[in-house]
């Protein structure tokens, strides 16, 4: 297959699997939401799952986005240096974004700034959002889509704390955001927590968190012990689906950290909405593909 | 008009503030009629700019949502996906919106605050919110679009009026006695969340 070819496909791949993960949630999120669906017994939150569940379904069955804001389309790459397509691959990625946009279809998310006009195509400058992560002597590439609702970017907040205020500041840090943002961001949420050296730093980090698969935990003891001890924190504020009450409020706590200055502590939250729409696709060099996000998803 | 169908509660436009005399926070409700999505641009398009709303929205609902649509022959549309959009956005227009426009309900996402509560004590009035991101149940509730007005606002913000069947479930979140669930829910999410910052803190000394 020549060059004009592979990137073709891997354009049509690409858009399609975004139009999937706009109506299709992934297997850890249905799980999660379906465990938490089961632990509530007061008649709103059961109402409400029932409506969320009913929606789902109605969604695959007539092929239709199952949230209206599908959001501003971001990107995480993991991209080996060796990958045939690497230098295409952010033109490729925007043409795949306008050709689900019309085929899906997706909402119009970019509006340009300054200018302040919808482009109308869900596209504009520096959208969507391409953050790398380059793999030395790969051939592959890893990518994983994430559709960022209004609703759940919303609640985004970073900050520099002094080391005085320590770990015990990131927990009030976070906690705050969740009663006072977090309850209109669609609960039950997926909370991702940077903490590193400064406000870009654990920013970026609370957004890769949310990339995680609900129930893994930091590699770092202690981090995974927070992560353990906001989720149950945040769960007995009792916030419930949402914000009008119940026994859970979150899907569950990522944090991703990286060591940071003595004088400073970078902290960061990012949260996803209960229709969590993040997929994850994998790519040799041949363009043969893996999705882990989505069992039974063909392209 | 208040009707009332396999147990359901239905307010059916147009609703005047007796039919919502008997309604509050909590309640599950239904809607059908006219119900037309109203955001960020039309709310200071009326409230800033003081012009004249395209849609008569009077004893009828609006809908803070941007929904996705698509378009069919003879300027029609069809509703492809529509769910509520953060309220608390249209607060700081939306007593004046109320009074302006005389709209009867407010469906949206998430609590609003005084100067919605205000307009929904002083005008008869109630905000609800459809449980978000169920764009699907709530577009097949969409019968018909049957006018699209301010379209140069783009296809979220446009107003699309819509006639909709038993749109819901609605759950009142402020009332026309001006109650506001969220309000009140939040000094309990406050007071245990301050119980839980002091539990965990006790546990997260890392820095020794």
């Amino acid at each position: 297959m020549n060059k004009e070819a592979q990137v073709q496909k891997m354009t049509d791949m690409m858009a399609k699997f975004v139009g999937y993960t706009g109506k299709k949630l992934p297997d850890d999120v249905i799980a999660k939401l379906e465990e938490l669906r089961a632990k509530e017994t007061d008649a709103l939150p059961k109402v409400i799952y029932d409506t969320m569940f009913r929606n789902q379904e109605l969604a695959v069955k007539l092929d239709r986005p199952s949230c209206q804001d599908t959001g501003v389309l971001q990107f995480w790459l993991k991209c080996g240096t060796g990958f045939p397509l690497i230098n295409e691959l952010e033109g490729l990625l925007k043409e795949a974004v306008i050709k689900a946009t019309k085929e899906t279809p997706l909402r119009h998310n970019s509006v340009e700034t300054f200018d302040e006009y919808n482009t109308g195509k869900n596209v504009g400058k520096g959208t969507p959002t391409v953050w790398w992560d380059i793999v030395p002597n790969w051939d592959g590439c890893e990518i994983y889509t994430y559709m960022a609702g209004g609703g759940c970017t919303l609640p985004g907040n970073a900050t520099v704390l002094m080391p005085g205020e320590g770990y015990e500041g990131v927990t009030k840090f976070v906690l705050d955001r969740m009663t006072s943002y977090g309850l209109n961001a669609c609960p039950p949420l997926l909370v991702g927590v940077g903490v590193a050296t400064s406000v870009e730093t654990a920013a970026l980090l609370s957004k890769k968190a949310l990339m995680r698969p609900i129930g893994s935990h930091s590699e770092n003891e202690r981090a995974a012990k927070m992560e353990k001890l906001l989720e149950d924190g945040i769960n007995a504020i009792g916030i419930g689906p949402q914000g009008m009450g119940g026994k859970y409020t979150v899907m569950g706590v990522n944090i991703e950290n990286t060591a940071r200055h003595p004088s400073a502590i970078g902290v960061a939250v990012n949260v996803g909405c209960w229709s969590h729409r993040r997929g994850h696709i994998v790519f040799d060099k041949d363009l043969n593909y893996t999705i882990t996000s989505h069992s039974g998803c063909v392209l | 008009m208040v009707e009332y169908r396999d147990g359901k509660k239905i307010l059916v436009t147009p609703i005047s503030a007796e039919d919502l005399k008997d309604v509050h926070i909590g309640d599950i409700l239904y809607l059908s009629g006219s119900l037309t999505t109203c955001r960020d641009v039309a709310h200071r398009r009326v409230v800033e700019e003081g012009r004249e709303i395209p849609v008569d929205v009077r004893n009828n609902a609006i809908l803070h949502a941007g929904p996705i649509i698509r378009p069919l022959e003879n300027d029609k549309f069809e509703m492809v996906s529509v769910g509520p959009t953060t309220s608390m956005r249209m607060e700081k227009f939306e007593y004046e919106f109320v009074k302006t426009t005389g709209v009867r309900v407010i469906v949206g996402k998430g609590g609003m605050k005084e100067n919605t509560a205000n307009a929904c004590k002083d005008f008869g009035c109630i905000h609800c919110v459809i449980p978000a991101g169920n764009a699907v149940v709530a577009a097949v509730c969409v019968e018909e679009i049957e006018r699209a007005e301010w379209r140069d606002l783009g296809m979220p913000e446009t107003l699309w009026n819509c006639r909709v069947k038993e749109f819901g479930p609605l759950i009142v979140s402020i009332d026309a006695e001006g109650r506001n669930y969220f309000e009140e829910k939040k000094i309990e999410y406050n007071k245990r969340k301050d119980e839980q910052v002091e539990l965990i803190s006790k546990q997260v000394g890392f820095i020794k």
